[in-house]
Order: structure tokens, then sequence, then C-alpha cells
């Protein structure tokens, strides 16, 4: 029988074996595999078509899209305060790290600076975001591989700081607090004493995060050494975040171009060495303690003062003047109906969310409305780097790899 | 390097093939003719003073006025040197294709692709040149195009509502 497919090789069962000239010969072919999209571990709706040869990855091939939802058209439909919304379905787990990064570049585009107490306020609860998105990553990483406690632990922690979320602007997930100029509400004395008991509560829990894990043997056979990226590879993919310090590059945004009140923050950058899925994970139960250290440091230093700028021209005016003045309810309904006019120029902000850079390139021709807004979405760029690290890898280390990166589809597809 | 400096520089390096420089909110946009793109990209990638080893994103913007009517955007910044530079070129609709980056940095594949699929816009030498976020057999254009509406184009449209006025 001849076989005309080019993939096919021929060859004996063990060539050492002594009758191996007389033995009959096994066929081997590759094997297409599709993983996805409605595979429990791919997050959502990433499929990724993998060429198999026994268990060994040869090449995979994501496919993307499923939850495409045209966000960057969108937003050429939309006001600029029209668009926070939209941001926060980006990264659905992390919405406020979306608007932040959102209201960092129009605020570049209109050049606006913001209140002192609003970048703490800003500072302080990204970093709460940040905490959840680490949480969230931790507990699914660990579930992926089959280490169950761990994803109920950082599920019952995380459940305190999105009551938190509840109780500061109305909603657990799709947030929308931050505003162009600064955000929406102040801290409450309430909100203040359950962060600071949550402080408190936190870091012994990291450690027991970290007890669970490190003494599991078989997660630490799957994540050590497996899906390596060289430092250089990873620049050159643009991967971004803790999945590029895990091979030792230094560039996190809020050392390398400070905003907001990171630079009056005392922190410091955990960098990988060997670039493999239990650095990343490192990488990322270090920021924990880094973000229970920058939220300290923001609440000691903060200072009474105004949220939100006072440019009335872009600002929303506050919502209690709203409902009792004509003046500024007519500011609020022309600012959202018309919007505020724009310069013409084209901007682009980076922002360090914890998946990575997460950026904004705006295109203004003047007027209320974006010409043209591109999302750098981190999620997208780091599965462009997916077949590079799985190959030759086994098809269980495909579901680390991808969990590894924090991956969330709704950021991948927008 | 201050953007000033880094401007003149590559000012001096490509005397022709530069349209235009701009700095505009701290942000360097420099403009280049399509046939020197991959070069001027070649030394910010490889020019020891230059060093823009990391790709931010590329973009693409619509100007359907214009008669170059794409404009192809690269975003790059290098880690050492800490600093950010955008490329651009623009490309006519007759004949929009400009030469894939993908050499150079890895990165640019995905990146490319999206502007493909999104824009319509083709990479020469790209080595894997297909839609991304639409389906493969997708037929109706390109969706960030101007011209593709921003509503009311697919199957809800076919359907046959109720007048309710003339009733």
């Amino acid at each position: 029988m001849a076989f005309e497919d080019q993939r096919t090789t021929v060859y004996k069962v063990d060539p050492a074996h002594p009758e191996s000239e007389t033995l009959p010969t096994l066929r081997t072919e590759e094997l297409l595999l599709n993983m996805g999209p409605q595979h429990p571990a791919t997050h959502g709706v990433l499929k990724v078509i993998l060429e198999l040869e026994g268990e060994r990855l040869v090449k995979s091939t994501p496919v993307l899209g499923f939850l495409h939802r045209g966000v960057e058209k969108l937003a050429e439909d939309g006001t600029y305060h029209q668009f926070i919304p939209h941001t926060d379905r980006l990264d659905y787990v992390c919405a406020m790290y979306n608007n932040f990064a959102y209201c960092r570049a129009v605020e570049k585009l209109m050049s606006i600076t913001v209140p002192d107490r609003a970048e703490y306020l800003r500072t302080i609860v990204a970093e709460v975001q940040r905490i959840i998105g680490h949480q969230f990553w931790l507990g699914t990483q660990a579930l992926d591989i089959g280490a169950m406690t761990v994803f109920f632990y950082c599920f019952r922690d995380r459940e305190i700081l999105l009551d938190w979320f509840d109780e500061l602007c109305g909603a657990r997930l799709t947030t929308s607090w931050y505003r162009i100029g600064g955000v929406e509400r102040d801290l409450t004395s309430s909100l203040l004493d359950k962060l600071k008991q949550f402080l408190d509560y936190f870091p012994p829990k990291i450690d027991e995060y970290v007890i669970f894990l490190e003494t599991n043997r078989i997660w630490v056979a799957r994540t050590k050494g497996v899906a390596v990226i060289s430092a250089e590879d990873a620049v050159s993919f643009g991967l971004s975040g803790p999945t590029l310090r895990a091979s030792g590059v230094d560039y996190d945004l809020r050392k390398a171009e400070p905003y907001s009140a990171y630079p009056k923050c005392e922190f410091s950058v955990p960098l990988g060495k060997n670039g493999d899925t239990y650095d990343r994970y490192w990488i990322r139960v270090q920021e924990l303690y880094e973000s229970v250290k920058i939220i300290r440091q923001c609440l000691e230093q903060m200072q009474d003062g105004p949220i939100m700028a006072d440019v009335p021209s872009v600002t929303l005016p506050p919502k209690q003047r709203v409902f009792t003045n004509l003046e500024s309810m007519i500011q609020q309904f022309k600012l959202f109906s018309q919007g505020f006019d724009a310069p013409p120029g084209e901007i682009y902000c980076g922002t360090e969310a914890h998946k990575g850079e997460l950026g904004f390139y705006i295109v203004s021709t003047g007027g209320g409305k974006p010409y043209r807004l591109k999302i750098r979405a981190p999620s997208f760029i780091h599965m462009g780097a997916f077949d590079h690290m799985s190959r030759g890898y086994m098809i269980a280390d495909a579901i680390t790899l991808f969990g590894s990166y924090d991956i969330v589809m709704g950021e991948c597809d927008r | 390097m201050s953007l000033q400096q880094l401007a003149s520089q590559i000012q001096d390096t490509f005397p022709v093939g530069l349209v235009k420089v701009v700095e505009w909110r701290g942000d360097l946009a420099v403009t280049v003719t399509r046939d020197r793109l991959h070069e001027v990209a070649q030394y910010l990638h490889d020019d020891p003073a230059m060093d823009f080893d990391y790709i931010v994103h590329v973009s693409s913007v619509d100007w359907p006025d214009d008669e170059e009517r794409f404009e192809v955007v690269y975003e790059f910044y290098s880690i050492k040197k800490r600093q950010r530079i955008r490329l651009k070129t623009r490309v006519p609709e007759s004949d929009c294709i400009v030469d894939s980056l993908t050499d150079l940095w890895k990165g640019a594949d995905f990146m490319e692709r999206e502007v493909y699929d999104m824009m319509g816009i083709r990479f020469r030498h790209h080595p894997d040149l297909r839609r991304i976020l639409m389906p493969d057999d997708y037929t109706e254009g390109y969706p960030l195009r101007k011209d593709f509406p921003l509503r009311g184009k697919g199957w809800r449209d076919t359907f046959e509502f109720l007048d309710e006025t003339a009733r």
C-alpha cells in the first residue's frame, strides 16, 4: 500500500532489536486535534488546532475571533465618555484597569492633569484590581493543572474585594468607575476600613496559596521548565507584563514611564530567570505582595482634595449637582450627546495592566468622537507567541501555557 | 536621547524617503514613503543608537478622501533606551500592499494579520496572511474601513418588519 501523504513516515518499531529487519513496519502520522472553542480549560472561546506527533505538539495554530464584537468600530460611533463602559467588556475579569488605561489615553489627548487625590484613588483601585486579577489567574491556573483547593481559596478572597467594588461603584465586574479627568466617587470611611482590614488579612493568605502549590509535586513538575521562552524572543514577540518579566526583561511601565501615583510609591518589580511557566507564576505571586505595599503607601500619603479635574469643557460635573442644578444637567447632557471637542492629532498611551501593556492608540480629527481607536490588547499579542512557545511540549502543557498568559478572550478578540 | 535628537538623526540618515516628522504630546511620529518602510524599520531595529527591539502595535487608519487612502502605523519601543517611535506609511487603495516586518519583529505576524483582516491591507512576504478575527470565508469586506457601515448590515436587515405607522 502506498501512502501519498507527505507527513506520513514509516519506521521500524524498535530499530535496535536484533530481529528488526524482519519485523513489520509501523506507520505513524501526525494527528490534527481541535482544542476548543468549547473546552472548559480554554478560558472562554479560544480554539487551537494542534498538530501532534504522539502526544508532542509539532505545530499549533490559534483560531481567534469567536468573541469578536467590533469594539474598535463601536468606538467610532460614540463620544469619548460613552466608550468607557465598552472598555469594561474588553477584559471582563479586570474592568477597572481597562477604564484606567482608556481614561489615561484620553487625558493625554486632551492634556488634562488629574488632581492628586484622584491619582491616589486611581492607583489604589488599580492595585486592588491587580490583586483580583492575579487571584483569578492563580485560581484558574491551579484548577487547569488539577490543584482544586487553591482555586477555592483564591475565589474566597477575591469575593471580599468584589464586594468592596460593589460598595464602591455598584457593580462587581463591569465597574466603569474611572472618569476622564478623575474618578466617579470618593472612598467612604466604611470602604477605607474594609480595605485596611483586607490588607492585614491578605498577606498570610498569599503564603497559604504558595504553600499549597509549591508543596504539590505534580503542580511543580508541570510548571518548572515548561514552555520556556528566551528574553530575546519574548521581546521580539512583543510580550509584556509578567509574561515578559518572567524571562528576565526589566520592562514595567509603572517604572519605565511612571504615571498616576506610582512614582511616589516604593515598590520593586520582580524579575524571573528561566522564562518558564513557574517563573510566570512566581512573578504574579510576588506582585501580590507588591500591590499590598503600594496600596498601604497610597493610603498613608493620600490627602483630601478634589477627585475630578476642573476642566468643565471635558470633565463631567459632580453627580449631586446634576440632579439639583440645571446648568450642570445641561453640561452633563451635552458632554454625553455631543462630546467635547478633541484637538486633531494622534496619541498612543500604554498602561501596565496586570496582564501586560494595555494601550490605546487614538486618532482624532477634531469633534466629539474618535476617528480611529486601536486597542493594544496583551492577550492577543501573547497568543502570537503561542505556536513558538508550545512546540515540542505535550498537549497538557498547552493548557498550562495559555493559562500562564492569563488570557481573557474578551480582550483578545475585542 | 531627546525626541528632537532622535528625529534629526533619522532625518540625517534618510534624506530621501522621509515624508514628515511630527512631534505631538510627547509622541514622535515619522512618516516614510512605502518603498522605504522596510529599510527605515531595519535601521530602527538594528542600529545600536536606535535599538527599537520591542514592537508595541501595528495599526491602520482609513482616510477615504485622500489619494493615498490607507495609513499603516507601527509603534516601536526601545527597552534599553526607554524611548518610543511611531513609523507610518501611506498606501493607495488600488495597490494596498506594504512590506511585512515579520522578519525583524516576530510579534508583527499576528498584528499585521489583524490589519489585513480589518482594513484589507496586504503585507508582502508575510508567512501566513489570513484573516484572524473574522471568519476565513467572510466576504463582506473589511470592517474597519470607513465605507463599511457602522450599523445595519447583516441578517437583521433582511427581516420584514411590520410598518407600525401604516396601520
